[in-house]
């Protein structure tokens, strides 16, 4: 299967996301080798762009390419390249003039990856960008999902917290949903985006404020980080309500059904979306995400500049 | 001056008819008119309307002239149709000093294709902490009655309440750009709903505009002044306006080409050209600021023509700069989108876009009937012809254009300003020095 690129969710069907988790799945197997490195993009030149930080999901990535033997090249635009005057047109233009093969993008607009592709005409693998999308986060989190509960059809996903800052969010409600998963969005009224309840994605979703009401019926949890510097914008007035409404709490964790995952995309503020006792449960997936985003990432890269023919491994 | 002959165009209100034009003024219409001395212009099959009048024109000088300058916003104007522009004060320096606007009105006058009118900022700086010198502004030379922070808001209830009471001693307008800067700061991009949602780019609430313009109605009616909403963008602020009119307040409101066109649905594809402030709405807003404009609620047609460089536009969309070209396709949108859907009639655009702006700004000499004795500052337009925007086309310095690529319907053929013919046969006419 060949991807033409990866800039988000929204678009692929479930033959192709599926696909994509079954070459991930031949792409862990490579990783637990002796030798943990394949030839499949042996040639190929990718340039991890980061104008913004990001050091798990660069390492990642540069990981996923260097097992597939790709040659990788680092960007790093920190403060932005427009602090230096030069376009984002003029910067990701001069890099592929340098003759590579395409780009692995993060990036704090949303759509600039979508505008790179645009500018330079070459592959483009979204790594986040503002508060749009984050496709093989999306990616990595079913991936580990799949693996503790099997076949996601019908499955019941509580997606907590966040939703608004969230760029997580809307790539992991079209991954689950093209999937067949049953998806419930849970935050407090001012952390739900304006509009998700027109969204063609969310229709036939529940949307609530009321965690407590769902927390016995799922069979995963995914709770999204708070990013504290909202605070100051007032979007719920103290850590601890925000705990004692929206936190998966020890209680919380006590009612959950036995057989229910845990999942956080990290960086986790402990203690305040999530107990220590629930991040470091057994049945929490927080690692296995970390390490499915390897396996998730070199399939995503395989499929879109090997060409996808044959397997991977 | 020369003698001008304009054979067999469509007068409002008098259909078909000549118009002999001597001296830079209209001296006759009639039908079966001939002048030996007469340049002709055919316009079979032409409308004539009055010169249209842009309330709403940013030309960047001085300060960023490799944008636009007066002189090249002069020649988009005349090849939109334009006789005279309002030229908005956010310049560098602004046009917050009778100097300030002297030097833009002077400048103006050196450009022959349009007269320039300066709007003169409501606050020193735009910084929204004091009042410029609106007085002096409106005895300089340059006669401003026009004041505007466009661009910012004037978001203190106080100052605003001053402007608004201070121009009353001599008959000016505040023309507000309704904009809360907290419920919408300046990062905000895209209509907040559905849309900003999904594309992730930061919302910029129709409240924001809303509470603005409910507060500044009330300002104005206890002020006994006269208000002026730039493009209005939303359906509740068309029910605001018409609230407020009915109530007796002096509100008039101003929606642009493109917010009456093109929607947020746009915003799918990331391009910068789309990011304009206010931003496009949805399909109900749009249709709420065409059945206003029909209806008179909204007043006037302002293009908010806003020049930018290509390394002003081309980065990602949160950072690229506000604004989109629009003296040059004005007519054409209106025409396609509201002419031809039988929303308005050619008598309706001649009030919105020349009429009732002039009125606006306190002009004299523009947005006059057309009749024996008026200054012959007149637009032909072709309602049956339709265009391919080419952005490169363009006479703007600028190609920030949405309309690249699209097909228009409706097409300016000639404007004369004061008799002389800025466009001729859809080209632009090389004029020099000043017209005045
Ligand atoms: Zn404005």
């Amino acid at each position: 299967m060949k991807l033409p690129h990866l800039l988000q969710i929204e678009g692929l069907d479930r033959e192709q996301i599926t696909t994509i988790l079954d070459t991930a799945e031949e792409m862990e197997a490579v990783g637990q080798r002796e030798l943990k490195k394949i030839p499949a993009l042996r040639g190929v030149t990718i340039v991890n762009a980061f104008f913004e930080d990001s050091t798990r999901t660069k390492m990642s990535f540069d990981l996923a390419a260097k097992r597939l033997s790709a040659d990788t090249m680092a960007f790093s635009g920190k403060g932005s390249s427009t602090s230096k005057g030069e376009s984002l047109r003029d910067t990701v233009q001069t890099i592929a003039a340098m003759g590579i093969d395409g780009f692995v993008i993060r990036h704090k607009g949303s759509g600039a990856p979508q505008r790179a592709m645009d500018w330079t005409g070459l592959p483009v693998i979204n790594a986040g960008d503002g508060m749009h999308g984050h496709p093989t986060q999306a990616l990595l989190d079913a991936f580990a999902m799949r693996h503790a509960l099997g076949d996601l059809e019908g499955k019941h996903v509580a997606i907590v917290g966040d939703l608004f800052h969230s760029r997580v969010v809307r790539s992991n409600l079209h991954c689950l949903r093209t999937l067949g998963a049953k998806v419930t969005l849970v935050a407090p009224p001012t952390l739900l985006p304006p509009g998700v309840r027109d969204w063609p994605v969310t229709q036939g979703c529940e949307i609530t404020t009321d965690l407590d009401a769902v927390v016995e019926d799922v069979d995963s949890l995914m709770m999204l980080r708070v990013q504290r510097e909202r605070m100051s914008g007032g979007f719920f007035p103290s850590e601890s309500e925000y705990t004692d409404g929206w936190g998966l709490t020890r209680e919380r964790l006590a009612r959950l059904p036995e057989h229910a995952v845990i999942c956080h995309p990290g960086p986790m503020n402990r203690g305040l979306e999530i107990a220590p006792e629930a991040a470091d449960a057994a049945r929490s997936l927080i690692l296995d995400q970390v390490a499915a985003g390897v396996s998730v990432r070199m399939a995503v890269l395989f499929h879109v500049f090997s060409g996808g023919e044959g397997s991977a491994a | 001056m020369s003698t001008i002959l304009i054979t067999g165009a469509d007068i409002l209100g008098e259909g078909r008819a000549d118009v002999l034009i001597r001296d830079g003024a209209i001296a006759e219409i009639g039908s079966g008119l001939d002048a030996q001395d007469a340049q002709r212009i055919d316009a079979d099959g032409l409308i004539a309307l009055p010169g249209l009048v842009d309330p709403h024109t940013h030309l960047r000088e001085p300060g960023r002239e490799d944008t636009e300058t007066i002189a090249s916003g002069a020649r988009a104007a005349a090849a939109g149709g334009y006789t005279a522009v309002m030229a908005m004060a956010n310049t560098t320096p602004v046009t917050d000093t009778a100097t300030a606007a002297e030097w833009v009105y002077d400048r103006g006058m050196q450009a022959p294709h349009v007269d320039v009118f300066p709007v003169g900022a409501v606050s020193k700086g735009l910084a929204g902490a004091e009042l410029a010198e609106l007085g002096l502004m409106n005895r300089s030379r340059a006669g401003v009655r026009m004041f505007s922070d466009d661009g910012k808001c004037v978001a203190d209830p106080v100052l605003m309440r001053r402007a608004l009471e201070y121009v009353t001693a001599f008959g000016g307008v505040i023309a507000q750009h309704a904009q809360d800067p907290v419920l919408a700061p300046h990062t905000s991009c895209c209509d907040e709903g559905p849309y900003s949602g999904q594309l992730g780019l930061p919302g910029w609430p129709a409240v924001a505009e809303e509470s603005i313009i409910a507060r500044d109605i009330m300002l104005a009616k206890a002020a006994g002044s006269r208000l002026h909403v730039c493009h209005v963008s939303t359906a509740g602020s068309v029910e605001l306006i018409r609230w407020g009119k009915a109530q007796g307040v002096d509100v008039t409101a101003e929606a642009t080409p493109h917010h009456l066109a093109l929607s947020v649905e746009l915003l799918q594809s990331y391009d910068s050209v789309y990011k304009v402030n206010p931003p496009l709405r949805s399909a109900e807003d749009i249709e709420a600021l065409r059945a206003g404009l029909a209806d008179g609620t909204i007043d006037v047609v302002g293009t908010d023509h806003a020049p930018h460089g290509l390394a002003d536009k081309q980065h990602d969309f949160e950072i690229a700069a506000f604004g989109m070209l629009g003296l040059e396709t004005a007519v054409s949108v209106i025409c396609t989108h509201l002419v031809r859907e039988g929303r308005m009639s050619w008598a309706d655009v001649a009030q919105a876009m020349s009429v009732r702006p002039a009125r606006l700004a306190g002009l004299t000499g523009h947005g006059r009937p057309l009749a024996a004795g008026e200054p012959a500052n007149i637009t032909l337009v072709d309602p049956q012809a339709s265009v391919v925007v080419d952005r490169d086309a363009s006479q703007s310095r600028s190609r920030n254009n949405p309309w690249h690529g699209r097909e228009l319907h409706g097409r300016v053929v000639a404007t004369l300003l004061r008799g002389q013919a800025t466009l001729l046969d859809g080209m632009v006419q090389p004029l020099t020095g000043a017209t005045v």
